[in-house]
């Protein structure tokens, strides 16, 4: 695989190529849930959600985090990949509209290559920030 | 409260077959839509060896163990208090289908905050390939932070 980009047009600032997801639906969790192995009925079952004092069932955090990973190798190939990192701010809810976005904060060069840092973000369709994060891609060696 | 001895502890460890199918049922509950996740002849064009492991689903394959929530009853969690605070990943390789991969587990962590009322456990997770040699590779490192809700 090459990693090889045009270096140059990646600036600080810059926000990387954007991506949209329908609402999310219970058919989505119920999916996702199966898919992913994590069957921990909170995301599928809502007697068991409410049991536990949720008002209904709600995403998969790491079902917001694969639409970021999404939204990253659409823009790069996988293995310019180095780190990704997501912390849960809140949780995504049933009917949630979740849009991925991702800024270069900073250029840098380590083990002899070019890097970038993106911050990266999930809000719904209010703005409501859900996960918040960050990558580190390589741009070339 | 949860039992501080259990930082240091370790999980016991376990062998994934990454599968094709599971890949691209993974990628279409994803809403996935680039063909190097889906077709196995764009993977191969894209210079990959077959569909490649998506980022987060290395978090999932350490789930395929018998009991996905080992660590959780080990600890003596309750899955419906537990909230996902946190993941990281550190990417050495990409890994693709077929691959046998082992993940080592770890608890590093188990601190509370607002006095008790949340708990927080953090697991490093290896991931290595089987090669059918004696050494392995190292594919990339996992760090998860669950909170246990107190309220």
């Amino acid at each position: 695989m090459s990693t090889d980009v045009d270096i140059a047009s990646f600036n600080v600032g810059d926000e990387i190529p954007p991506l949209s997801t329908p609402p999310i639906s219970r058919l989505t969790l119920a999916l996702y849930a199966g898919a992913s192995g994590d069957h921990n009925p909170i995301h599928v079952d809502l007697d068991f959600a409410r049991y536990h004092g949720m008002d209904d069932v709600f995403a998969h955090g790491m079902l917001a985090s694969a639409y970021l990973g999404r939204m990253l190798t659409n823009w790069l190939p996988q293995d310019a990949l180095i780190s990704f990192s997501v912390r849960f701010v809140a949780i995504a809810q049933v009917h949630d509209e979740l849009s991925c976005q991702g800024r270069i904060t900073e250029r840098f060069e380590a083990e002899g290559e070019q890097r970038a840092r993106i911050e990266l973000s999930v809000v719904n369709q209010h703005g409501e920030a859900k996960v918040v994060g960050d990558a580190v891609v390589r741009l070339g060696r | 409260m949860i039992d501080q001895t259990f930082i240091g502890f370790r999980l016991p460890l376990h062998t994934q077959v990454v599968e094709k199918g599971r890949l691209r049922f993974f990628a279409r509950a994803i809403g996935e839509t680039n063909p190097v996740y889906l077709h196995e002849d764009a993977a191969k064009a894209a210079g990959w060896g077959s569909l490649p492991v998506p980022p987060t689903f290395l978090f999932c394959l350490d789930m395929e163990q018998d009991n996905p929530y080992d660590c959780m009853d080990t600890l003596g969690i309750e899955l419906g208090k537990v909230l996902h605070g946190e993941q990281h990943f550190s990417y050495y390789q990409v890994a693709c289908a077929g691959d046998r991969l082992t993940f080592d587990s770890r608890i590093t962590d188990i601190y509370q905050k607002k006095a008790g009322a949340m708990e927080f456990v953090v697991r490093d997770t290896a991931v290595f390939r089987e090669t059918g040699e004696p050494t392995r590779e190292k594919l990339a490192d996992l760090r998860s932070i669950i909170i246990i809700r107190h309220r």
